[in-house]
Parts: structure tokens; sequence; C-alpha cells
């Protein structure tokens, strides 16, 4: 018989190559983002946990609005505000154990200072004193990152070499709708679902990269979606739901810890304010798209859940408002203060040693300083 | 312990003792990058690594240089010594963002809270017939990104030597390994491997009186030929080996141009905006009154990588190098 002769009868098995993984863990998102406040389940909310995230919200939408009004006084370069967005920031950083690590963007400062760091220390990069105020080792907050995406790789190698030394941390790696594009994102969540990585994506999608809306930035029906092609699972959640958010985080935390692997959480969620405050947003948005989601304000939605509940009197709300201010008071008060500097510093943190060449260096500004220092005495 | 008889050793299992030995004498140093586990790395450098201390230790990465030296800066956060492999010099570029943007500024950045122990292995250089992007001379770009340090090794020794060095620094380390000596040989003795001094020392291959030679990695023994060469025509040429590039060992350099008052810079990458014209630079400004001459380079051409077949007319050789040695004349005396 020859070949062709055979043809018809000619059926080889699939190679093994072709068989597909199917995996009993559903990776696909719902069809609409995940929500609890508004809906019948917001009656199972736990109290406390509706307080605290009530008081964690009133306080970041007042630490924003204050590091907002800093720049207008010259005392911040630029602040990024998260207005808006405070129920992912907090939502997602009280989802964490002490010991688990968190990565932010540049917007997430809300996110370090609910996790406990001093709110001037997280504004460090952002007035100008140094780039990162903090030791990140102390509150496992590593330094909020300006180049997008680039820290999520960070958050699986650290979480990788955490579970090889078998401590079970948990990094959580932010990142927003523009920052998805970057090559940055694919290779991190690649490797983390390859080395079962206890990580969690946290995608913060509030419309727009700068002025580019989420239509020109991907064609992908959700950014959720994405999680389908690496192997891991893909959940949708509402931004503006604190209870929401927490609680998707704290499942995709507590999956990671328990050797599941990685998650990429997608919360839907608006920008209320510009992208910075140097920027003009009434560019590339109607403001009535803006108004549309003021009404689904972040911490209206606690507090209507809150009120109907009888949990939050006016006294209560009023001692939430008062530390919000006396929060604020006192960040007012601090970046009033000029920072200490030391040129000299300029040398210190580039090599564990100092190289002859900035040996060289640091000997040419110490007496350019000493020259100043000088001529300052003798014009007094 | 067994001896091992001192017998020739090529470089590239000089490295790979190296590597062995420092994962053995420290359980935080993990090995990285693509192939580097079953197949041994292309350049069978890490070949038996992943036997002997697992594929945690060992790691065959997905095939993403940003991601696995993006990775490694999370690995190091935590703790470890990651030593990644960039399968080729031009293949590193995609990575180029994480060692620029993070792992070159991660200790300043955090005010020397966050030093980044990492070490980047990277195979460079020309002159083994590379099809296009696998032979460029990339060192330029990585000098030029202050909080990295850069060193390449020449000989066998210092491939032992320098390695573990690198893997001991507390700073970044990118080390580029001359792939055309990979199969060079020495006299060796694994079992008492040779330290170097500290990372940044040059050291004076041959001494001589009428020029000096400074060049670093593959050009070395170009050097020290042309050098051989030489003796025919009346010139007694030293030779520098740099070692290290960042940091640059001003000392030791113009220790030998003030004794032979002539320099020539040799190197394979393109000389325009190269490390020739820093290096002269340095030379002149401290050595401008015991220069005869002025300092030369020779250096591959400004032109990308060229294919296989052409590359002998880029990379220098020991002709360019005598034609450069009698331009500096100048009435120059032997
Ligand atoms: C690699 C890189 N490219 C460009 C920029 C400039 N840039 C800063 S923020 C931004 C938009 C980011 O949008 P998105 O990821 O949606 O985050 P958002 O600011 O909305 O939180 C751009 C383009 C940058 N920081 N990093």
């Amino acid at each position: 018989m020859t070949v062709m002769e055979q043809r018809g009868a000619y059926r080889p098995a699939p190679p093994p190559a072709w068989q597909l993984r199917t995996d009993p863990e559903p990776l696909l998102p719902d069809a609409a983002p995940y929500r609890v406040l508004g809906t019948e389940a917001a009656a199972s909310a736990d109290p406390q946990l509706l307080l605290r995230l009530h008081a964690e919200l009133v306080r970041g939408r007042r630490y924003n609005t204050q590091a907002t009004a800093l720049t207008k006084q010259g005392r911040l370069a630029v602040y990024p505000s998260s207005t808006g967005q405070e129920a992912c920031e907090i939502g997602a950083a009280l989802a964490l154990e002490e010991r688990d690590w968190l990565f932010p963007s540049y917007r997430d400062t809300l996110a370090a200072v609910a996790r406990g760091l001093d709110p001037v220390r997280a504004l460090t990069l952002l007035r100008g004193d140094w780039h990162t105020g903090y030791d990140p080792r102390e509150h496992r907050i590593a330094p909020l990152c300006t180049p997008l995406a680039t820290q999520l790789p960070h958050a699986v190698g650290l979480a990788h070499a955490a579970r090889l030394k078998g401590d079970d941390v948990v990094a959580l790696a932010m990142v927003g709708d523009g920052g998805t594009s970057e090559g940055d994102f694919h290779e991190a969540l690649n490797f983390a679902a390859v080395w079962r990585a206890p990580v969690v994506f946290l995608v913060q999608n509030n419309g727009f990269a700068i002025s580019v809306p989420l239509a020109k930035q991907t064609a992908a029906p959700s950014l959720a979606h994405k999680a389908v092609g690496y192997g891991m699972p893909g959940r949708l959640v509402d931004g503006n739901d604190a209870v929401a958010v927490h609680q998707v985080l704290s499942e995709a935390v507590r999956h990671a810890r328990e050797g599941g692997g990685p998650t990429l959480v997608e919360a839907v969620t608006y920008r209320l304010e510009a992208h910075t405050n140097a920027d003009d947003a009434t560019r590339y948005r109607q403001d009535d798209e803006v108004e549309a989601w003021r009404d689904h304000d972040p911490v209206l939605l606690v507090e209507r859940e809150l009120t109907a509940r009888g949990l939050l009197d006016e006294d209560r709300a009023a001692t939430v408002r008062e530390n919000a201010e006396a929060m604020a008071a006192d960040l007012r008060e601090r970046m009033n203060q000029d920072p200490e500097l030391d040129p000299m510093d300029l040398f210190t943190h580039v090599y564990a040693e100092q190289t002859s060449q900035l040996r060289e260096q640091a000997a040419q500004l110490r007496a350019e300083l000493d020259a100043e220092t000088e001529s300052d005495g003798a014009g007094r | 312990m067994t001896t091992v008889a001192v017998k020739p050793a090529t470089m590239g299992q000089a490295l790979g003792r190296a590597l062995r030995d420092a994962m053995a004498d420290d359980p935080t140093v993990h090995v990285m990058g693509e192939d580097v586990g079953t197949l041994g790395g292309v350049f069978r450098v890490t070949d038996g690594l992943a036997a002997e201390f697992g594929d945690d230790r060992c790691t065959d990465t997905p095939l993403a240089e940003a991601g696995i030296l993006g990775t490694a800066v999370g690995m190091a956060m935590y703790g470890l010594r990651p030593v990644v492999e960039m399968q080729f010099d031009a293949f590193a570029y995609p990575a180029f963002e994480q060692l620029i943007s993070h792992v070159a500024r991660m200790r300043n950045r955090t005010k020397g809270a966050m030093p980044m122990p990492l070490t980047i292995r990277v195979p460079y250089g020309g002159g083994i017939g590379g099809v296009e992007h696998h032979s460029d001379s990339s060192e330029a770009y990585y000098m030029a990104t202050p909080g990295l340090h850069v060193v390449t090794p020449a000989t066998v020794a210092d491939a032992y030597g320098l390695l573990r060095a690198a893997i001991a620094s507390d700073d970044p380390v990118v080390f580029l390994e001359p792939k055309r000596l990979y199969w060079s040989k020495a006299e060796w003795n694994p079992d008492t491997p040779e330290t170097v001094e500290p990372i940044g020392r040059a050291v004076v291959r041959r001494t001589g009186r009428s020029a000096s030679l400074i060049t670093y990695g593959p050009s070395v023994p170009v050097c020290l030929e042309a050098a051989e060469a030489a003796r025919a025509e009346g010139w007694d040429l030293e030779v520098v080996d740099l070692r290290s590039l960042v940091p640059f060992d001003d000392e030791t350099v113009a220790a030998s141009v003030r004794r032979t008052g002539r320099a020539v810079v040799v190197h394979e990458a393109s000389s325009f905006g190269g490390p020739g014209g820093e290096i002269a630079a340095r030379i002149t400004e401290r050595c401008f009154h015991h220069l005869e001459a002025p300092v030369l380079r020779v250096a591959g051409l400004d032109i990308p990588y060229p294919p296989p077949m052409l590359e002998r007319h880029h990379l220098p050789g020991v002709d360019r190098i005598l034609d450069a040695v009698a331009r500096l004349q100048w009435e120059a005396r032997s």
C-alpha cells in the first residue's frame, strides 16, 4: 500500500503537546464587576470592617485634598491624586497581613499610608528631597514606582524568594490601566503564573492613562480577561466599593498564601481629579461623565450603607472627620517645614563603597559648599 | 578533599567553577536565566549546577530578559543574591529598563536601605563568527549608568576571581564575559583558585618602557601579541589589563602612562562615544605633561556589528595596533 492509499485510514493520535490544560479552576472573570454595597449582600458585611473602611476612606480623601493643596503652595512638585479611587487603595491595602509586601505605583501613596507609612515620608518622592523617604523593609512597602509596570516583576521575584525561604508572604502589585500595555506587565504575569508565585496583581482601571481612554489602550473585553492567557484567574470588581475590593483582594491573597498562585484583579473605578495637578482634564473628558461617577463616590457608598444600618450617627461621623482633619493639619504643618538636606548624601548611596571617581567629585562639591558658607559669612 | 592537579582549564570552566563555589558557600546565591538548568547554558558555563543544587537554585526561566532581571530585583529585595545570565550581549537590551531604572539605582533611591547584590553575566563581543545580534560590545551603555560595576576578565584565573568578587559584592555587577575567550586555556588548579583584589584594580600584564596599551577583555591577548610583534621594531610595550571599567583604576593607568609617556587605548566596541574616549580623556587630564604624543584609540569601526565574514575588518587586530604605535613616533625613543 502506498502512502497515498493509506491516507483515508491514517488518523494519528495528536502529539502530547496538543493537549490543552483544562484546570477545574475558573479563569475567566464574571461578566460584570463584583459588588457588595447597594446590593443585598451588603447586609452581611461586618460592621467593624465597614466602620474601619469608612474612617480610612474619609482620611484618604482628606489626604488627597491636602496633598493637592500643598502642590498649589509649591510644597510638592506634583501630586497624582487618587480621589475617587480610595476604595481600591484602602480595600486592597487592608487585605494584606503585616508580613506581606506592597508594590505601589506613583499614584498609590494612600495604600502605603493605610499600611502605616508616615504620611510625610510617603511624599518625599513628590516633594523632591529624596526619591524614597523610607526603608522599604520597615513597612514592607517597595519604593513608589514611577516607570510604568516595572515594579510588577519585582513583586513576583520577592514573592518567589519568600516562598523559596518557606515564608508565607504574599506580594500585592498595583498598576494602572495604561500600565497593562507595558511589556513588564506581561512578563510579570507570565513569570508569576509559571512559578505559581504568591502574588496578587491589582489593576486600578480608572478610565484614563493621562488622557488616553481605555478603548485606545486595549481591545481586550476587560483587563481581567488578560489573566486567562497566563493561566491565572482574572477577577473583576467594582473599584468604588471598598467592601467588594476588600473581599476580592482578601480571597486572592488567601489563595496565593495557600499555594494557589497569582490572581489578576481589575478594579473598575474612576479618576475624579486630573492625572496630576499639572494636567488639564477638560481636554479629554466631559463633565457629565465625571458627575455620573461622583454619584458612585466610594465614600458615599460606605456612608449610605452605614447610615441605613444605623451604624453612623452624627457624633461618630464628626469624630471620623476630626481625625482626618488632625491628620491633614499635621501633614500641612510638617510639610511646611523645609526638609534638612545634606548635599554630600549625593555621593553616599551610589555604591557600597565610594569609587575614587566619586571621592574626587565629593571633594570638589565639599570645596564649593565651603566657599559658599565663607561668602555667606563675609556678606553678613 | 581530593586534590586536583594543575591542568589546563578553559575560561568557561573557571566561570562555572566560580558559580559552583559561590553557591556552595552561600545558600542565598541563585543562578537564573534562559537554558541555564538542564542544558547548562548555551556556553555550558552553568553545566551541572541544576543537578547539584536543584532547579530552585539554578532556574530555567521563561524567555524574557526584562522578566528575568525584574524578578531578580525582587529576589534581591528579599535577601537573595541572584546571578542572572543574559544569553548574548544583544539580547540583554530588553532588560535595560530594569537595569537602568531599578538595578543601578535601588540603593540610591532608598538612601542605602535597599542594596542590589546581583550579578548580571553577559557573554559579549565578537570574533566567534556569530550571526547578527550575537557579537555586540555593549560596555559603553553599562559604563554610562552610575550605580553599576562593570568588569570583564581576560584570563582564566581572573575569570574565577572576578566572578567570585562580583557575586560577593553588595552592589550590582555587570559581568562581561568575552565570548571568544571562553575556550582559552591556562594551567589552573580549581582547588586553589586565586581571588582578585577588590573589584576596580587594573593589572599590568606586561611591562614595557616605550608606550602603554590600555585594554581589557577580549583585546588583552591581541595587545600582548602586538607587544611581542612590536619588539622587532624596537618598541617595548606595556600592556595594562583594566579588568574593571567601573570603578576605573586611574592610578594604575596613569602610573603606566607616566612611565612610558605614550598610550593607545584598545577595545572592540565602536570608537565614537565608546569607552576609549573616556579613558583617553582621563589619561590626558592626569598625564598631560608626561605625554610625548596624543592618546590614540584603536577600536571597532563606528558601524553596527558586521556580518561574520567581514568581522575581521571591524575588530582591532595586531596590525592596527602596530600602526597606531607607529603614529606615536613623534621622535619617540624606545
Ligand atoms: C514607562 C513609562 N512611560 C511613560 C510614563 C509617563 N506616564 C506617567 S503616568 C502615565 C499614564 C499612566 O496611566 P495608568 O497606567 O492608567 O495609571 P494612572 O496614572 O491612571 O493611575 C504615563 C504615560 C511613565 N511614567 N513610564
